[in-house]
């Protein structure tokens, strides 16, 4: 690859993700699932502004059914549901990225490491991913959040942590097919050291194959954070959460029919997933072609 | 094809060795002495040391290994902090009981995809297909506990038609069991079905687009046939090697549904042991998790390479 072919690769790459994206914007799925997580991000942005009451104020009015004044009813301590469910959409839209980056970053890493280096780097970084899979990751994580001590921080390192091998494993198996082409081999020529071909040259190929795992994880990062929160490891009361509302009112299910103040949260949660998932698809249906 | 197995078999040990040393890594972090959380704030030193002693947890980390994963091996798995009885005894009613739940969910999940996937592929392209991979993909990313909210609104509450809890009165016989498994089982069986339905499809069009179909249908088989004889065959395996993976994603997902519907099981065991820091029962109920997993992902291979003249026995690890 010569100086002066430069500046002609780097209009194609701009023309390439311009195609990409009218391909993005041109997908249904992607597009509606876009809508939903764009309004749930408002939510979380504007919660102080948008909710009519207030998400933490308690009043004597408990377990109020829906009404005009209580749109989605009140819970056991006469919170407002439909404000809390507003509020309950930071905590989630924080957590599950920033769980999700770490792993990409270090999965990124380890996979380009254990890809191009091979040999017993290779070797036993696969051992230990294979051991760390082979439990059920709520069990591991129920663990060392036990372990660790809980907080949004501890949880945020151990769903990082955990999610690194399986973006490790799909980094790797990206590298190991790259590395085949010839544009390696000719940057080992060049005398480009090993991290300069890992970062710069291998890197830039293998994105597609990342940014799809990067939504997928995050909608998994979503589905896991919400049953750890839902088992008492993840945000503590009071603070507005989804899962934590569902936790601290599905007993009453059983004594009344408070439907309303399990029914809301978990149809935002399912919303969220959903969303996250139908952007997973069409990212993944447009980087295939 | 021994070797194979044997292969497959030495390589589970491996992970079974760093899957031990990594959960007891992880016990021995748990923070706090173990004597004096076991015996509370109010004890004396010396009590609390006496205890330390007994249960052997003061002696050097290399040697509590050792006796932990002897003793494990030879049917010891200790003796709850908790509740100062043998942790096997507890640890097996609690096994019982999710493999019950279990078997439930494996029943109504795995013949419900299979048939949504074939049908999936046979409507390629058409809205039943859209329609059943997408809400597939849909259900697969809810949190199991979600929809077994929906589940215990819609079929408790609503048209109380099934029970809201999952232990059945003692004493119950077979069909009454499965009748208060059925809620938690379907709460699981929708997450497993994208997945599961999806490797079916996957499976079927494979199949329906190969030259061996197309032989079929031009010798004069009735589509019926060649959709059972081919696209049905072909669908299974996929979903076999699936089935497989998600032996793991299931116990996960019964520490949350357990925990929802209160019923004794190994995910509620592990729930509460960590919740207490019983880490006796924690270590060891984890290790016979991974030996459950790893068990079942051998018989997974086994059945998987029996049933497809395919497979490779040699090359592939």
């Amino acid at each position: 690859m010569s100086v002066l072919a430069l500046p002609a690769s780097a209009a194609r790459a701009r023309s390439a993700r311009r195609a990409t994206l009218r391909a993005l914007a041109s997908s249904k799925t992607f597009v509606v699932g876009v809508v939903i997580l764009g309004w749930w991000v408002l939510c979380a942005l504007f919660s102080s502004v948008i909710t009519p009451h207030d998400p933490l104020t308690q009043s004597p009015d408990v377990l109020g059914a829906p009404s005009l004044h209580h749109l989605m009813g009140t819970d056991q301590l006469g919170r407002d549901v439909f404000s809390r469910v507003l509020a309950g959409a930071g905590s989630i839209l924080a957590i599950a990225p920033a769980a999700t980056l770490l792993a990409v970053a270090a999965g990124t890493t380890l996979g380009l490491l254990t890809g191009y280096l091979r040999g017993a780097v290779d070797d036993i970084v696969s051992r230990l991913i294979e051991a760390v899979l082979a439990l059920p990751l709520v069990v591991i994580a129920v663990v060392v959040v036990v372990a660790l001590g809980h907080s949004t921080l501890t949880l945020i390192v151990v769903l990082g942590v955990l999610f690194t091998p399986l973006i490790t494993r799909t980094v790797r198996a990206a590298v190991l097919s790259e590395r085949e082409l010839d544009y390696v081999p000719a940057a080992r020529l060049r005398g480009e050291r090993a991290p300069h071909i890992m970062f710069a040259e291998i890197l830039p190929n293998i994105t597609a194959p990342i940014i799809v795992e990067t939504t997928v994880r995050l909608g998994y990062a979503i589905f896991m954070i919400a049953g750890l929160t839902f088992l008492g490891f993840g945000v503590q009361e009071p603070s507005p959460n989804w899962a934590l509302q569902i936790s601290d009112n599905y007993t009453l299910l059983a004594a009344g029919n408070y439907w309303w103040t399990v029914l809301f949260p978990a149809l935002a949660i399912a919303s969220l997933v959903i969303a996250i998932n139908l952007i997973a698809d069409g990212v993944s249906r447009v980087s295939e072609r | 094809m021994a070797r194979f197995l044997l292969k497959r078999l030495g390589l589970a040990i491996i992970t079974l060795f760093l899957v031990s040393v990594l959960v007891f890594a992880v016990a021995q972090v748990l923070p706090g002495n173990i004597g004096r959380n076991v015996l509370g704030g109010f004890a004396t030193p010396m009590a609390v040391a006496q205890l330390n002693h007994q249960l052997g947890v003061d002696r050097p980390v290399w040697t509590q290994y050792w006796s932990w994963i002897s003793n494990f091996a030879e049917g010891n798995l200790g003796t709850s902090l908790q509740y100062r009885v043998p942790v096997w005894p507890l640890l097996q009613t609690s096994l019982l009981n999710s493999l019950k739940l279990a078997a439930v969910a494996f029943v109504l999940v795995v013949p419900l995809s299979i048939l949504g996937g074939v049908f999936a592929a046979l409507r390629r392209g058409r809205l039943a297909d859209r329609v059943i991979t997408l809400s597939g993909l849909s259900l697969t990313a809810i949190p199991e506990f979600v929809s077994a909210i929906v589940l215990i609104l819609v079929f408790g509450l609503l048209l109380r038609v099934l029970p809201v809890e999952a232990t059945a009165p003692p004493g119950s016989g077979f069909f009454t069991q499965v009748k208060y498994l059925l809620l938690p089982g379907a709460a699981l069986t929708l997450v497993l079905f994208g997945y599961i339905a999806r490797m079916a499809r996957a499976g079927t069009i494979e199949a329906l687009d190969s030259d061996y179909t197309r032989t079929a249908y031009l010798k004069g088989l009735p589509t019926r046939t060649v959709i059972r004889r081919h696209g049905l065959r072909n669908s299974v395996l996929p979903t076999i090697a699936v089935v497989a993976t998600q032996i793991g994603y299931l116990v996960g997902g019964l520490v949350v549904i357990e925990k929802l519907f209160n019923y004794n099981g190994i995910g509620q065991r592990i729930y509460t042991a960590a919740q207490n820091k019983d880490f006796t029962m924690l270590q060891s109920s984890v290790l016979v998790i991974a030996i459950v997993y790893l068990a079942a992902s051998l018989i997974a291979d086994l059945v998987y390479s029996l049933l497809n003249p395919r497979i490779r026995y040699g090359g592939a690890a």
